[in-house]
This record gives C-alpha cells, structure tokens and sequence, in this order.
C-alpha cells in the first residue's frame, strides 16, 4: 500500500502538528534538532519497523518528521537526542552509523538494543527513548492514517477523524 | 491574571464543571454578577492542543492521569476502604472539569429510581419526583446538544424529541439486536451528548475514536461551552483558585466568604450573597469538612452528621470475547446501542438496576497493538490482523445502593499541597451488589451464547470497578436529620449555600449521571435566581 500526502496530513493531525489539507508540507529540515541526518535515520528506522507491504515510506516519513518537528523544540530535541543514542550504540557494535546499515544490520541492532521489549518513555533510558520517539513515533504515524489502518483491516484508526459512517458498515 | 477577590458579587460558584458552568451561564444571563472559582487550570481549547491530548491518550509512555494533569500533591488522596477506589482516574480538575474525559452518555433517571425506598423497600427516596425534574431534563438535553431518538420502550415519558437526531447503529449492533431478539431483549439507541449534526459553531462528531479521555474535534459535549458562554454574559472565571474553606456568619446561618489560594501563595476572601459548590461528589464534601468551626466542629452544614456518608457509585459488569467473524471494532469511541430492559429494580428489592452496553470498540485497537508489541515489521502487521477485527463485549452499568459506611472523610495525616487533609476515599461492596453483577453476568453470556461468541473475558464481582460516578455525599432530603440539602439543593443548615452535584442523588440507579447533574444545577439555578 502506497503512503500518500494525504497519509502525512492525517498522521500530522493525529499529532496536533497540522491542521487541514491547505497546510504545506515542507521537505527541508531547516536549522533545527531535526536536520537530514535525523530524518534520515528515522526513514531508516520506519524501514525496519514497517510491514513490507508499505510503499513511499521515505517521502512519507520525511515530510511527516520535519512537519512534526517544526514548532516542537521539546520534540525534536528528543528525536534527536533518541538518533544520537542510536548512532552510539550501531557505532559499538557495527562501526557505523544506524542509516549506514544494511536492512538485515538495521534490525539487528535494533533488536540488539532491546527495543522490541522497551517500555516507551520519553524521559527514561536510551532505549526507551529510542523505543518512544523513533519506533513509536513512526508506527503511531503509520497506523493513524486511513492507509495503515486499512493494512490491519480499519479504514478509520482510531485518531483519525474519518467521520461516521465507517462503523456502521459491515465487512466487504 | 488577576486573582484578586471581585466586589459586589451575587454568587460566587466553586468548581467550573457542567454543574458550575451551566448555573454561572444561566444566572449570569439573568443579570446576576458571578464569580467561579475553579481549583484546576484553564486548558488551552484549540484542536491542536486537544490532538496533542489524544495523542497522550493512545500512546504509552504517558501514564493515563496525565492526559488532563492529574495527581501530584494537589490531587493526592487516600483510599482506605475494602475496594480500592482510583480517584485520579475518574475526575479532572480545570476549566470544563471530568467532562473533559467523560465517555458523554446522557440518559433520564427512571420514575422508580426517584421512589426507591417506596417501590421496593430498600434504597431512599428522593424529595422531589420524576415530574420535578422532567422540564429541567428536557432543558439539560437541550443544552449540552443531546443526540438521541424515542425508540426506547422503557424510557420515561418525554415530551419533545432530542434536539439532535441520534447517531445509527454499528454494523456489531446489528449482530447484538438478531441475538437479543431471539432471547426476547429489546435493544435501542443510546442518547449522546455529541453531536450528530453541527450547531453553533461546533463541528459534528467525525469519528477520531478517543472519546473518552480526549474529543479533539469538540463534538462531545464539555463543560468549557458553557463556562465560556458565562464569560461572555459577564461571569468572572479564575482558573488555578483553590477554594481551602467557606467562612460563616456569627449567627451561623449563612456562608460570607469562599477563601481561596492563588498560585502566588496568596489568599483572597471572595464574598457573595448566595454560594454553591459544584466541585463533584468528592470534593464537596471535602470543602464542607475542611470548612468546621468553632460553631460547626464537625464541618459546615453538617449537623445530620451525613456529609460526605452515603458515597456511591456505579459498577462495571462486561462479557467480552471474539466471533468468527468480522466485527468492525473502534471505528469510534462511543456507544450506538443499549437495553434497559433489565432495569427497573424488581419490586421485592432483590437486585439493583442493570443497564446493557454494546459496546463499539471491544478489543484492542491496531494503533494499540502496534505501539504495545514487541515485534515489529511483517511479523507485528501478522499479530495485528490475527487481533484485531472480531471482537465483541457487553458492558453493563449496575446500581450500588447508598450506604453510611461507604463515605469521604478527611484522612487524619496525609495533606495537599496547601496543608488540608486529603479525601479519604471508604468504599466496599455488598453481597447485594455482588448478586445484581453477577446477574447481569448471566444476561451478558446468554447472549455472547446466542452470537455464538467465544467468550474471553468477564468482568464480575470478584473484579468490577467503580465507573467514576460519584454520588451521595450531600444526600438531598427533606428531613434535616437524614440529609444535608432540601428539594431545592439548598443546605438545610445554611441558607445562601446551594449544592449543584451528583453528591446531592439520595440514589443513584444505573444511568450515567451528569444529565440528571444537568437537570439539577438548572432546577438550582432557577432556586438561586428567585432569592436573588
């Protein structure tokens, strides 16, 4: 399934980040905590952490992270405090950087991290503020919109405002 | 913001909920000059900040409290009863109140649940009828926008229809009303304070499925509509003004002064010529504790000894499970179809009201999984669709009858963050209440059998809990001995202090409560405007 502009600005509004379509979607990061190499590594984190079946996960997540970021200094700040961690601890253990790795290294480091079992916590340890601002961040992106809802059978996931008349249909 | 007391005010009003918004509306509309103080903050009331709410709601991380800014020292409390009460988790304190995280079902007392004590022996009767509150009912519908339709048979009479038209059943509906109606269960819609078509201003419900704790789009009725429009007919609101007690007169007969802390670490002394609590069923008896004196010891309009005794909620009852087939779950966050065919209370007493919900969002929903697994990638999505899609539950709301030994009293050593004793939550369950869940256990699986469901959870009386109604603890009555305010809200001991709450229900039946809080506070204010 094909992530499209409009996937972005229903997983922005999931986030209080934009508020309606005529928003513009910017794909440069700027100046701020949130710059290429940040949005790189969540692009290849999403690689990672979403189902194979997704297509457009690089436009898609690049213009959702720096949208998010923008006006959120709290946030981009842990973003990138999160990538920092991750780079630290891919640097370790593969001598290099996360968005150097290759897919099966990427989640191997991932894995080796720990963070599949981590709590998400925004204020707790390196891996449960990789879990919480990078793995969540992208999968609560993904599965808030009508095209990752869709991928496990809701056309309106919770968080998305897709009116009311999805509940009152039966299966196809 | 200046938080300095306000000159020549008629009413000062405590706590900033529906009950306290909508008597400031309605008595500021009037002309009357009043002052509201709330304990709580003012939150921002844009879509992108009620978003940001939706988004602490549904990812974990945030623990459940935090959405709207509960605990801490000001919130701390103690529950020292058989059955632990969470407090933090069923009141919000600010500008709106707990209708900020409220589920919005909005539905008439029943006829019988005025009468209990009379129709069955057990229970209390209220001081005022059906009847009393019936136009008030119809004005609370109207106020909060109250989607709804007349198809239910065992309802209270009505005299017009609701102001808006009722949401449609869910497609699981249709499941639950083939399986109720081979069992002879007649099932209908649920009335809603959100709304179904747009109306001043306000959007119409589209579906982000948060309701409760967060309506990011504003469709769900919230008591900030109405502290807003008091605002504009000239109430004064300050946020962040806990009130630390009511002063009296020498005479003892009238409150003069609400004293409430700034978060400057002042104190300010607001005088009014009539007082009403609207703080909940908590922290109005609270208040009046706190309040004593040398002439009232044992706190402020308290001489039946009652306040803060007869505290009472409702208790969750559900059967859940999963069918084999598609039951398109948590498209939204509220409910479309119920039965109170079980609840009137039987006539000998023998077991409480139960009311049925079918539920629209059973199970777990697919953001959730994906943020709670631990797997990831082609193997999460896999978990996600073996988990998701098939799920179906009965909820049921059961009626606790009102007892003494379940009450608010002030814990003797823990304080807030102002030096009061915190509220000490005491509350257990009767064998009573434990026969009417385990009843309405019974109803729930004859028809999870009937769908063919197979069950996976139930929820019954070893594991219920309370379903964050807080009722009883200022009983109305007319008899001084046996209650704290009359037919009219107004404290038997003091003649300017009304009290606007669920804390006023001598019973509480199985109907969510804040219509009938509604319908009370606009009773009240009607009381409140004659004196003035």
């Amino acid at each position: 399934m094909e992530l499209t502009r409009r996937d972005v600005l229903a997983a922005l509004a999931a986030s209080g980040a934009a508020a309606g379509a005529s928003v513009s979607l910017a794909s440069d990061p700027g100046d701020g905590p949130v710059g290429d190499h940040e949005v790189d590594t969540l692009v290849a984190v999403a690689r990672v952490v979403y189902p194979s079946a997704v297509d457009g996960v690089e436009s898609f997540v690049g213009q959702y992270s720096v949208e998010r970021a923008r006006d959120r200094p709290e946030y981009a700040s842990g973003v990138a405090d999160a990538v920092a961690a991750l780079d630290e601890y891919s640097r370790t253990w593969e001598d290099a950087e996360f968005v150097d790795l290759d897919a099966e290294r990427a989640d191997r480091t991932l894995s080796g991290f720990e963070v599949d079992t981590a709590d998400p916590d925004p204020e707790g340890s390196d891996r449960e503020r990789v879990r919480y601002y990078l793995v969540n961040e992208l999968l609560y992106a993904l599965f808030s919109t009508p095209t990752g809802g869709s991928l496990a059978g809701i056309e309106n996931p919770q968080g998305h405002p897709g009116g009311t008349t999805s509940y009152q249909r039966g299966p196809e | 913001m200046n938080r300095e007391p306000s000159e020549r005010v008629d009413v000062c009003i405590v706590g900033a909920g529906p009950a306290g918004g909508l008597m400031a509306d309605g008595l500021a509309r009037r002309g009357h000059d009043v002052v509201v103080l709330e304990a709580g903050p003012r939150f921002d009331a844009d879509h992108e900040d009620r978003e940001r709410r939706m988004e602490r709601s549904i990812r974990p991380g945030h623990g459940p409290d935090s959405v709207w800014e509960m605990g801490g020292e000001r919130d701390a409390y103690e529950s020292t009863g058989e059955q632990y009460y969470p407090l933090n988790a069923a009141r919000v304190k600010g500008v709106g109140g707990s209708t900020l995280h409220w589920q919005g079902m909005v539905m008439r007392l029943h006829e019988r649940d005025f009468r209990l004590e009379t129709e069955t022996g057990v229970g209390a009767d209220w001081p005022i009828a059906y009847d009393d509150l019936r136009p008030h009912y119809a004005d609370a519908e109207d106020e909060l926008g109250v989607a709804g339709a007349s198809d239910n048979p065992f309802a209270p009479p009505r005299e017009h229809p609701h102001p808006q038209p009722a949401f449609e059943p869910s497609y699981s509906d249709s499941l639950f009303a083939d399986a109720c109606e081979e069992l002879g269960i007649a099932t209908h819609s649920v009335p809603n304070a959100r709304l179904s078509e747009g109306r001043e201003g306000r959007s119409a419900c589209v579906g982000y499925g948060t309701c409760q704790p967060v309506c990011p789009s504003g469709a769900k009725y919230d008591a900030t509509i109405h502290v807003e429009r008091a605002e504009a007919a000239g109430a004064r609101v300050l946020d962040r003004a806990p009130v630390q007690r009511l002063e009296h007169d020498d005479a003892g007969e009238r409150v003069t002064a609400a004293v409430y802390a700034t978060p400057e670490g002042e104190q300010h002394r607001q005088e009014a010529r009539e007082f009403v609590l609207a703080a909940g069923g908590v922290e109005n008896p609270r208040l009046l504790l706190l309040s004593e004196s040398e002439q009232y010891p044992d706190g402020l309009a308290n001489s039946s000894g009652l306040v803060g005794r007869f505290f009472h909620d409702h208790l969750f009852a559900g059967v859940g499970g999963t069918l084999d087939r598609p039951t398109r779950q948590n498209h939204v966050g509220f409910n479309t179809t119920e039965s109170h065919q079980f609840y009137d209370q039987p006539p000998d007493g023998s077991r409480g009201a139960i009311k049925l919900e079918f539920l629209n969002y059973a199970g777990p929903s697919p953001v959730e999984m994906a943020l709670g697994g631990d797997d990831w990638g082609d193997e999460m999505l896999d978990r996600i669709r073996a988990n998701y899609g098939t799920h179906v539950a009965v909820g049921a709301l059961v009626e606790q009858r009102p007892r003494a030994e379940n009450r608010i009293r002030l814990h003797p050593e823990r304080t807030d963050d102002h030096g009061n004793p915190v509220p000490d939550v005491v509350w257990s369950l009767s064998d009573d209440e434990r026969r009417t869940i385990e009843r309405a256990n019974e109803i729930q699986r004859r028809i999870m059998d009937e769908l063919g469901a197979d069950v996976e959870w139930t929820v019954g009386p070893e594991s219920t809990g309370p379903a964050f109604h807080h009722m009883g603890t200022t009983r109305m009555g007319a008899d001084p001995e046996s209650s704290v305010v009359d037919s009219q809200l107004r404290t038997h001991d003091l003649g300017n202090l009304t009290v606007a709450s669920s804390s006023v229900f001598p019973t509480g039946g199985a109907m969510n409560p804040t219509l009938t809080i509604a319908a009370l506070a606009l009773k009240a204010a009607d009381h409140v405007d004659e004196r003035l």
